[in-house]
């Protein structure tokens, strides 16, 4: 099983570097996560993992991408800028969103 | 990653067999050609054996230690419950007709890919241990002992087959390979060995409803998304209802629909299609799955997550249940559902409200799938069409394996594409219909880990849209499945770059003239029409 040490906490991650458990996530949880994607954090990085964690929260699942860009107000081009990996395994990874599963 | 290896280098592999024979090939797992194992939190959700976490790379599968009894047990009930199972462990005679037939031999040629030998690889245990020439005479009578590294073996091939059945279509016998398969991987549940991409949905389709593990509130939340969505292109406000209990028609639909581009278009069009109809449905929050993943581990796991269907039509005192464009949840209902949470004796015989044609073929399920109630609605001229709005598509079909030879619907989805579309065109004829060539990620193998294996999969069906684009032209994949959908446009932008993948009702709605429209200048997708972007 993959690790992340992050201060003095050790957090699982599953195969594909996502966090195992959500709630472990926090604003340092991310910064070590983002360097595993060789992704470095701006604001414009933070807006759209701070929207995608009250998501979450409301709904306890990542949204339609078409969603998160129309309510971001970025392309999928420019979300691709920000996390080369893409809304899915990019910025939800980063902002601790467990991988959507199914016919997706 | 795979997707680094350019087509033509994936492409380069050797079809001679190896020298030695393939029982004395150890197995050896590819990286991109497997998924992750199941974690323990999701079979215990669901109560499956053997509960823990694991990984397929490491040495130690963390096996219970009396495994081997346990699949020898496992093969001994099954060998009395299935008939089929104990007639196709036997009846082989190795003509080798169903050898080039499976997509992923086609594209990895590995003759573990060959169904014949995928099979073999269970057969040769059953002869050892239920067999008396196997038992007298062990290798000599193609016979093998059951090792941990047998158990592997199993684990990696039984989920390299999609279940698709095309090599069924060519055997003599008519062997039902899915049929091995599903034994097969049955087994490996009985020790905890599933992947985590199946076991997943399970558990969340056991909790929520759905493979995707949407709650209530995410389900209605997207469908308001779409609705904002189709008032733009459209003009009208539709007013969805959920869990309405009285109404005449439940509709079901695979979870990816309301979830995922582009099966999201497709369930715009479910939509509108019905808001068009005026039709008296509901759709619901609880039974929001028409897919099974639980068919991809045991028949008992499939049964208890299908069960929610039935359960939710009588809630709702629904008359009929009408489903979405799904792939493997039509195998399910339409081969398995009446015997497992059947009869539907509270439903009533399907009758389409609008033409009021009778759904005699789904008497004893009371399920209609929406390619034959929509191919009904089009021959009793029910629906104002205007075809030229899919002008700027040439649209090719692609069978769904599941409802292609599973149920055998091959001619409504024709028909209405030829419907809504001016420009259609037919693959090459030994890869459509019965004879459909598999996206390659079915039976839940559409995970992102075993992604080389799923474009290998895929390259026989992508081939033949690689030649229909070349003569024709062709820039839109259309099916009737989810993880077609959801699989596919990653297959293309691989294979065929410049193909998009469609579901057929959202063909149908950007055809649909809707009463009191606005006038349409883009399609769903917010593309221009053709003669609507200031072009000729």
């Amino acid at each position: 099983m993959a690790e992340i040490v992050v201060g003095t906490l050790t957090l699982a991650l599953d195969e594909d570097g996502f966090l195992e458990n959500a709630d472990e996530w926090n604003e340092e949880v991310a910064l070590a996560l983002a360097a595993t994607e060789e992704v470095v954090l701006t604001e414009e990085h933070w807006e759209l993992i701070n929207y995608l964690r009250n998501y979450y929260a409301e709904y306890n699942v990542a949204p339609m991408v078409r969603k998160l860009v129309k309510d971001s107000g970025k392309s999928l081009q420019e979300i691709y800028a920000l996390f080369p990996s893409g809304p899915g395994k990019g910025a939800c990874k980063i902002a601790g969103l467990p991988k959507p599963t199914g016919c997706v | 990653m795979a997707k680094k290896v350019k087509p033509e280098e994936l492409l380069q592999y050797d079809l001679k067999p190896p020298r030695q024979e393939w029982v004395d090939t150890p197995v050896e797992l590819k990286p991109g050609t497997f998924c992750w194992g199941a974690k323990g939190k999701n079979l215990q959700t669901v109560g499956f054996p053997n509960a823990r976490d694991w990984s397929p790379t490491e040495e130690d599968w963390k096996l219970p230690e009396d495994w081997q009894e346990t699949i020898l047990e496992g093969i001994a009930d099954r060998l009395k419950k299935y008939r089929s199972f104990r007639l196709f462990m036997d009846v082989c005679v190795r003509c080798g007709a169903c050898a080039d037939k499976c997509h992923f031999y086609m594209g990895s040629g590995d003759p573990k890919n060959m169904p014949v030998l995928r099979a073999e690889l269970l057969r040769s245990v059953y002869r050892r241990y239920f067999t008396t020439p196997g038992k007298l005479l062990g290798r000599w009578a193609g016979a093998r002992e059951l090792t941990p590294d047998v158990l592997k073996e199993w684990w990696y091939y039984f989920f390299q087959c999609t279940e698709c059945r095309r090599c069924s279509v060519f055997c003599p016998y008519g062997i039902d390979q899915a049929e091995m398969t599903m034994m097969g991987r049955e087994l490996l549940n009985l020790l905890g060995l599933n992947t985590d991409w199946i076991a997943g949905p399970v558990a969340n389709c056991y909790m929520k409803g759905n493979h995707v593990g949407l709650e209530p509130q995410t389900i209605t939340s997207n469908i308001e998304f779409m609705l904002e969505d189709i008032e733009t292109v459209t003009g009208i406000q539709i007013e969805p209802n959920f869990n309405r209990k009285g109404a005449e028609i439940l509709f079901v639909a695979p979870s990816g629909d309301f979830f995922a581009e582009p099966g999201t278009y497709t369930f715009m069009g479910y939509l509108m299609l019905f808001e068009e109809l005026g039709l008296d449905y509901t759709l619901s929050t609880y039974a929001s799955e028409g897919g099974n993943f639980g068919f991809f581990t045991s028949n008992e796991m499939a049964k208890r997550l299908n069960s929610k269907i039935y359960a939710e039509a009588k809630r709702l005192g629904v008359k009929w249940i009408l489903g979405g464009e799904c792939g493997h949840m039509w195998r399910v209902v339409h081969q398995y559902m009446d015997t497992w949470n059947g009869p539907a004796d509270f439903l009533e015989e399907p009758v389409s409200p609008i033409t009021g044609t009778k759904f005699e073929n789904a008497k004893s399920t009371k399920m209609v799938h929406i390619a034959e109630f929509t191919a009904d609605l089009i021959q009793h001229n029910k629906l104002k069409l205007d075809k030229s709005r899919n002008d700027h598509l040439r649209v090719t079909f692609h069978d769904s394996c599941n409802t292609a030879r599973g149920m055998g619907i091959l001619e409504e989805p024709r028909y209405i594409i030829r419907n809504v579309c001016n420009h259609f065109y037919e693959m090459p004829e030994e890869t459509i219909r019965e004879k459909t060539l598999c996206c390659g990620s079915g039976s839940g193998l559409n995970a992102g880990e075993n992604l080389e294996l799923r474009l290998r999969g895929g390259f026989p069906r992508a081939n033949a849209v690689r030649y229909v684009r070349e003569k024709y032209g062709v820039n839109m994949l259309a099916n009737i499945c989810a993880v077609d959908r959801a699989a596919m446009p990653t297959l293309m932008d691989y294979w065929v770059p410049g193909v998009g993948v469609t579901g057929v009702h959202e063909l149908v709605a950007n055809a649909l003239v809707m009463k009191g429209e606005k006038e349409r200048t883009t399609d769903l997708r917010g593309m221009p029409l053709l003669g609507k972007d200031g072009e000729a």
